[in-house]
């Protein structure tokens, strides 16, 4: 892995609509780690939830979103439910996932033909979500 | 009409700055009844207040008005240059111009403009000003203090060998707090009982301490100098006088349920008991919820093994009335409930125990007899898992904001000690910062990290398995960027402090203030820290915040000193601005006697003679020394027969009619 | 009043506000508010009362009459009373007087009661500058002024 040294400024705007989409204040953030020491998805990740947020705090947005974390959250929102700080870490990976899929342009999923590929052992909440994940 | 004098303050370049202070001086001479102004660079100077005086006497002023800074800083100053001079010293007001004018505004054009404002409404209110007498109240020579632990105790002794009388109210059937609960202190590790008892031997044989414990503050009533107090003291159902504390009764009562209070609940007590060995006094108390004797009239063994017949069922509580000259407040604090932070465990397993648990745990004298054992199994463990933060810097609702300041400290003597005793016993710690900024304190931790090998995760646990006997504690090292698990044996919560639950009744009953969290307020976070805003009445230990020993004894000590200062006094001015009842007016309605908090209005008949007739009528009568001079009542009175020296109708009229200008 | 006087009056309008500050913690709030030289418009005059609860209606209405624009009552955090009940009653009158004010034509946004502690300097600003955001965009006030009052 080659290291990169972080301009905490450069990603402002990203940052900003990151924040915007998910309303929540990354500032309020202490580093606890409650989120990552929580959540039963951290095995996947390779950027644990605390560390999602102090990026943001760092204004990294691009680290995030070049993650596998933001697809591995499976917003159960244990992190969010314990966190000290009301920083709700959730929220502000599903911002990034937003901003990354808002950013990807064209339809992955159309609303047609979900029936298709729809399973039946397939939980609602999930089909809402990929929706909300793969269509735009 | 009025000889009125102003006296403009530059205070250096503070007024100067941002006010035209010779064009307030300027319009100021032109205002109704002034006949001489004049500005200085300090008026609280010598040389300004000479300046006052000398205009005084050579311009036969009957009125002074300094505009300066906030009267909060230097009225008193001003009152006392005026009375030197032989002016009444309530015929001074002091125009605000500097908090409220200069220091707000950049614009010299606007603040010049509203500091005149200021001025000309200190002027109108002057010319109504009367001379006031400030009468004299006594001062009761005798000390209250609430709440027997380390912070009262320690008030209570430095008052008393000042040579004054002191009742502590302790509300527990023993004097000694949290502190003796403790089993070594940090960072030095002294044994805590060790130091706590011979406090609590002197406290209790100090000629002028009396002790009043298992009793409760009711009501409190009076002012500075002057509370009247009732003391509640609940009925031991022991008679302390012919109890000998043999602890006969304790050891043979039958009923065994109740959990100790002392002991945290890991070990059970007798419906009579003794909280622990070297409480004092030593007299057993009887828990009336648990009693047999009081829940079916059976039983009564006690009563009839006391080798003193000390035991009376019949005992009542007792309300003793006293009255003091000064208050300190010493009621200590709490641990807060974890039912809100199910992740942990903490009710559902045995194994997981909160910090003072611990410390009864590993206490010589406390439940295990000083064994290290875990609690469901009595076997020792292997892996003790410390969590920090556990409700503190929280704030999310669960917990409390505010760091709890003792629990980075306690934990490290906690991992340090079992590493100490037990090499072979894995100490971990669970993080989010280690707060040490005290004497010797950062040395401590970093003592319990580098010799004791005492591992510190900076991390928080987000959740904890039973996994047969172990519990698999789930958390992460936020700077390796890691999630860790450890198979815990133990772990103790160091969960958040929090005032005690009936401190905001407490405060109400002294009319002293409580923040959000219901910590008692100070009066000036720096300059008057163990002060209350309520004269004569001071805050001592951690009721006023979360504090350590050390801290709780130095406050203590600065409490006492202020209570002696007060005590030592001979008399107090009392405040002159009270209210008066013109008779004439008053329609003997009382709705003012309804509002007033202090009882300070009551009806009083009167003769007067109408038309030759002679008739009796019922009027409002002021009690000078109890009334405080809020001004309450002023505004219920319908006929406007009730006003408030100082601060009369036509006063603050004036004064709305001269800024309105 | 000349006409040319009226209209430059009315295109730099600066509104008048009375604020009748607690001793205990309004007033000192407001030297905090000083001492951390904190902003607000000068227009803002205090009037210092031992008690919230001695603020009779009658100096509110007599404000207004003279020409003030707006009126702040600032006293103790309901609770925390230097005199233990005395914001309670302030608490209640002025509710009563705020209707009072509505119904006989003076906008309610031009009489506020707040609780400021000694300790809230800032919250005295913010409180003083949302007054002055409001008066301003309602204008001077008209209704009961004294026709007397050349203002």
């Amino acid at each position: 892995m080659i290291r990169t040294k972080v301009t905490p400024t450069t990603q402002t705007e990203a940052l900003a609509e990151v924040l915007d989409i998910c309303g929540t204040n990354a500032a309020n953030c202490m580093q606890c780690g409650k989120c990552s020491a929580t959540c039963p998805a951290s095995s996947r990740m390779d950027v644990l939830p605390h560390q999602v947020v102090r990026l943001l705090q760092a204004g990294q947005v691009e680290k995030v979103a070049a993650s596998q974390t933001i697809w591995s959250c499976a917003s159960c929102f244990a992190c969010s439910a314990r966190c000290p700080r009301k920083v709700d870490p959730a929220r502000l990976i599903e911002a990034v996932r937003l901003s990354v899929v808002r950013k990807a342009g064209g339809n992955y999923l159309k609303a047609d033909a979900v029936p298709a590929l729809a399973d039946e052992a397939m939980p609602q909440q999930a089909l809402v979500s990929a929706l909300r994940k793969y269509s735009k | 009409m009025q000889r009125i004098g102003v006296f403009v303050c530059w205070c250096g370049s503070n007024i100067a700055g941002t006010v035209d202070v010779a064009q307030v001086a300027q319009s100021a001479a032109a205002m109704p009844g002034v006949v001489y102004a004049k500005d200085y660079q300090y008026m609280c100077s010598e040389v300004g207040q000479n300046m006052i005086k000398q205009a005084i006497a050579e311009h036969g002023l009957t009125r002074v008005v300094v505009a300066s800074c906030s009267p909060r800083m230097h009225e008193s100053t001003f009152r006392k240059t005026a009375a030197a001079a032989g002016l009444n010293p309530y015929l001074v007001e002091v125009a605000n111009i500097r908090e409220h004018c200069a220091w707000i505004h950049k614009d010299k054009a606007e603040g010049t403009k509203k500091a005149i404002a200021l001025t000309r409404a200190a002027v109108a209110k002057a010319t109504l000003n009367a001379p006031l007498v400030a009468g004299e109240s006594g001062v009761e020579k005798r000390a209250l203090v609430i709440g027997g632990g380390i912070a009262g105790l320690q008030t209570a002794l430095d008052i008393a060998d000042a040579g004054y009388a002191v009742d502590i109210v302790e509300k527990s059937p023993s004097i000694g707090g949290k502190m003796a609960q403790i089993d070594k202190t940090f960072p030095t590790l002294d044994c805590s009982a060790c130091i706590l008892t011979p406090k609590m031997v002197d406290a209790a044989t100090h000629e002028n301490i009396t002790l009043y414990t298992y009793s409760e503050v009711e009501s409190v009533s009076g002012f500075v100098g002057n509370f009247e107090v009732a003391i509640r003291q609940k009925a031991r159902s022991v008679d302390a006088k012919k109890c000998s504390g043999c602890g006969l009764c304790a050891e043979k009562c039958p009923s065994r349920k109740a959990k100790s209070e002392f002991d945290e609940g890991l070990r059970t007590r007798g419906a009579i008991y003794i909280p622990f060995p070297q409480a004092i006094p030593n007299v057993p108390v009887i828990d009336r919820d648990e009693c047999t004797y009081f829940k079916t009239g059976k039983c009564g063994l006690c009563s009839k093994i006391c080798p003193a017949s000390a035991v009376s069922f019949e005992q009542a509580d007792e309300v003793i009335t006293q009255r003091y000259g000064a208050i300190v407040v010493a009621t200590g604090f709490d641990m807060i409930e974890l039912d809100k932070f199910g992740e942990y465990q903490y009710g559902q397993h045995p194994d997981v125990i909160t910090s003072l648990e611990f410390e009864r745990l590993t206490n010589a004298a406390g439940p295990t007899g000083g064994k290290f054992v875990r609690p469901s199994d009595h076997k020792k463990p292997k892996k003790v898992v410390f969590v920090q933060c556990v409700g503190s810097r929280d704030t999310s609702g669960r917990g409390k904001p505010y760091c709890s300041k003792i629990c980075c400290m306690y934990t490290a003597k906690h991992a340090m000690l079992i590493r100490d005793k037990y090499p072979d016993v894995e100490a971990s710690v669970f993080y989010i910062d280690v707060r040490t900024p005290g004497k010797n304190f950062d040395e401590f931790q970093r003592r319990a990290v580098e010799e004791y090998g005492v591992q510190y995760i900076k991390g928080m646990v987000g959740k904890i398995f039973p996994e047969q006997d172990k519990l698999m504690v789930h958390g992460v090292d936020a700077l390796s960027g890691e999630t860790v698990v450890i198979d815990a044996d133990l772990v103790v919560l160091a969960s958040a402090t929090k005032a005690k639950d009936d401190a905001e009744a407490l405060g109400r009953m002294l009319s002293i203030s409580t923040d959000t969290h219901d910590f008692f307020t100070e009066a000036h976070p720096k300059l008057r820290p163990v002060e209350s805003h309520t004269a004569g009445i001071f805050l001592a230990g951690a009721c006023q915040g979360p504090k350590d020993i050390p801290e709780t004894v130095s406050q203590a000590g600065a409490a006492a000193a202020k209570a002696i200062g007060l005590l030592s006094k001979k008399k107090l001015v009392t405040n002159p601005c009270v209210t008066t009842v013109n008779e004439a007016l008053c329609s003997g309605c009382l709705a003012c006697e309804k509002i007033c908090p202090y009882g300070a209005i009551a009806a009083k008949t009167i003769e007067l003679t109408n038309n030759g007739v002679k008739e009796t009528r019922v009027v409002a009568a002021v009690n000078e020394a109890l009334c405080q001079g809020c001004g309450g009542c002023t505004v219920a009175c319908r006929a406007g027969a009730i006003d408030l020296k100082g601060f009369t109708n036509r006063q603050i009229m004036a004064e709305v009619d001269a800024i309105c200008f | 009043m000349l006409l040319e006087e009226k209209t430059s009056q009315e295109q730099a309008f600066e509104p008048l506000i009375v604020a009748f500050c607690c001793n205990w913690c309004s007033y000192a709030g407001a030297d905090l508010a000083g001492t951390s030289r904190l902003q607000y418009p000068a227009n803002v005059k205090i009037i210092k009362v031992p008690c919230s609860c001695r603020v009779n209606p009658n100096f509110v209405l007599r404000a207004f009459q003279k020409g003030a624009d707006g009126v702040v009552i600032a006293g103790c955090h309901p609770g925390d009373c230097h005199y233990s009940t005395g914001n309670y009653f302030t608490r209640r009158r002025f509710t009563l007087l705020m209707n009072m004010l509505d119904f006989i034509g003076i906008e309610k946004e031009r009489f506020t009661v707040d609780w400021i502690s000694a300790a809230e300097g800032s919250k005295f600003a913010a409180v003083m500058n949302g007054v002055l955001e409001k008066v301003h965009k309602l204008g001077p006030n008209r209704k009961m002024r004294d026709k007397r009052w050349k203002r």
